[in-house]
């Protein structure tokens, strides 16, 4: 038996799925979630094999919650935006239906997922593919999971990021959260024209910069509006002279 | 074109040096052929060259910041004739206080004329230079502007084409449809009514036509009935419209994409309910509505408060009554507020 949960912001469209599910006795629906918040206490209490995932939701939308899961069960997206479907299948989806979508397509993919179930993906390998897209959208904001909470961090308030063990800290005026994900995956979601990876374990944004002084051979510092003082190497100073204009 | 663009204001102004310098010599030489020594070839010749070079720079420094006219290239004349004149007349007293000998400054006053009149070409040159590399260099920020604006122009356009079609809108109703049709196919027929209802309505509408607030709300009723059976209980609208306000005359689907926004913003900007409202009501001569709705200052970003929808409505009553003051937004207390001002003409 496998455990399924439908999240998504419209009832209706939670029902379709519901329906289209009656014929298949080895999937059971745990539950319904209305938003991710919902979706992430699920997932949690629940630990499911397979989410019905829309895209578009309140507060923090289906690629975010995702990111926030540490092991993300295989995932069938359900949505009326064509434009995520090449990040949702880097997202590792088992599919992506485009609503509204018929009971033949929906067979499909169930059919899809239980072919490749007892091997399922690792977890692993999703957040690696996750980390190694280049999708064209650039993060407007960063969510991160504090204790219970979650909290939407927009990429106006970064002041910067500094690697931390297997983590990123990201550092605001208000303090610094941990988010699990590498550099690489930020220097991919950030707009480069705003953040600069200007260490191997720091990114800065580029308005926060008020000098950028010589320290010790090669190397420089930058120093941030809130006195921070931010290593920069030295193809990180090339980086930041190009994205500086100097 | 491709010549211009190899061509770097550094690289300019070092040519200049050299002609200058190749200039003076020159000038050394050809004085010291008439029988001069060294010395006073050269004082001559590099008294009157940094004079011509004063000058170069004065007339390329006026023409940067001042582009004459078709009619007052004579103005451009006059003023070679000038500096011209000045730098003969420095020539004529300067050289004599830094040379000696009555055979020198004889020759000096004899060929003040010669001079004044190489003076004048040279100058006369120097503006020609400037005023048609000032000249390019405008036209090329000219052509950059205006290729911006029609890049904007394009934008738009799409924008709202796109919008028209709202393909979101529509690929999410028809699959609420889709679930109704299995358990309630009465209100499945209902939403598919309601839906072309409105499509047909859209694309109907003329931008350039007013039409009487009711009609206007009439329409904007059947697109919040669509999302409130889309998303069921979460939301809610409160619409008042008296009736003097309901006659007044407004630009057709003025209020459609501000009620949108509102939606959207409201929907996926919190997770409770959410009430949107819509007042109306008439002040003086202006039909003002008011649409509010639920958001949620800790995330919201900015950016998408004044996005292209509400800016598509700023740019459309700029252009139908020339202002710029008809719209405004506040967000205070978890509410997002968008209040217009129509114009009415006739009262």
């Amino acid at each position: 038996m496998k455990r399924a949960l439908i999240i998504d912001d419209e009832p209706l469209a939670r029902m379709v799925v519901r329906e289209y599910l009656q014929g298949f006795e080895q999937i059971e629906v745990m539950q319904e979630c209305s938003d991710g918040f919902e979706g992430l206490k699920a997932i949690q209490q629940h630990q499911p094999d397979l989410i019905f995932l829309d895209v578009q939701m309140p507060k923090i939308n289906g690629f975010e919650m995702l990111e926030l899961v540490d092991t993300p069960p295989a995932v069938i997206f359900t949505t009326a935006f064509d434009e995520y479907a090449i990040k949702a299948f880097e997202a590792h989806a088992v599919d992506y239906l485009l609503k509204p979508f018929n009971k033949d397509r929906f067979n499909k993919a169930i059919e899809k997922y239980l072919a490749q179930a007892p091997g399922a993906p690792s977890p692993k390998k999703t957040e690696e593919v996750l980390e190694s897209s280049n999708s064209p959208a650039q993060h407007e904001r960063i969510v991160v999971k504090t204790g219970t909470k979650v909290k939407i961090i927009p990429v106006q308030d970064v002041i910067y990021l500094a690697a931390d063990d297997d983590y990123v800290s990201v550092y605001t005026a208000e303090g610094s959260y941990l988010k699990n994900k590498t550099m690489n995956f930020f220097e991919k979601a950030l707009d480069p024209r705003y953040f600069v990876r200007v260490h191997r374990s720091y990114m800065i944004a580029i308005q926060q910069i008020t000098r950028i002084d010589p320290y010790e051979k090669d190397a420089h510092l930058a120093i941030l509006k809130s006195g921070a003082k931010i290593p920069v190497s030295k193809t990180g100073y090339v980086k930041l002279k190009q994205v500086l204009g100097i | 074109m491709a010549v211009s663009t190899s061509i770097t204001p550094a690289r300019l102004y070092s040519t200049f040096a050299v002609c200058g310098l190749a200039w003076t010599g020159l000038q050394t030489y050809i004085i010291h052929s008439f029988g001069f020594i060294w010395y006073i070839a050269f004082t001559d010749a590099l008294v009157s060259s940094i004079l011509l070079a004063a000058a170069c720079w004065l007339i390329n420094n006026n023409l940067r910041y001042y582009q004459p006219g078709k009619g007052s290239y004579i103005n451009i004349l006059i003023w070679c004739g000038a500096l011209g004149a000045v730098c003969t007349f420095g020539c004529r007293w300067i050289i004599p206080l830094l040379t000696t000998g009555a055979a020198y400054t004889n020759f000096l006053i004899q060929s003040v004329y010669i001079r004044g009149f190489i003076y004048f070409l040279a100058i006369g040159w120097m503006a020609m230079i400037s005023m048609i590399w000032y000249s390019q260099i405008d036209q090329k920020e000219n052509e950059k502007r205006k290729s911006e604006a029609e890049k904007l122009a394009r934008d738009a356009e799409l924008y709202n084409l796109r919008q028209q079609l709202q393909p979101h809108f529509l690929f999410n109703s028809l699959n609420s449809i889709n679930a109704l049709i299995g358990f309630k196919p009465d209100e499945a027929r209902r939403m598919i009514h309601q839906l072309s209802d409105f499509l047909r309505g859209t694309l109907k509408k003329d931008d350039q036509l007013q039409v009487p607030l009711t009609d206007e709300l009439q329409h904007l009723n059947l697109y919040l009935d669509i999302e409130k059976v889309r998303f069921g209980h979460r939301l809610q609208t409160e619409i008042s419209c008296d009736e003097s306000s309901g006659a007044a005359l407004l630009p057709s689907m003025l209020l459609q994409p501000i009620v949108e926004n509102a939606i959207k913003f409201g929907l996926y900007d919190t997770t409770g309910d959410v009430v949107v409202s819509i007042r109306a009501e008439m002040d003086g001569s202006y039909l003002i509505l008011m649409v509010q709705n639920p958001y949620d200052p800790q995330t919201s970003r900015p950016k998408q408060g004044t996005g292209f929808g509400l800016r598509g409505v700023q740019r459309r009553l700029y252009l139908l009554f020339a202002r710029n003051d008809l719209m405004e937004t506040h967000a205070n207390d978890n509410i997002f507020t968008t209040i217009i001002k129509v114009p009415q003409l006739q009262v």
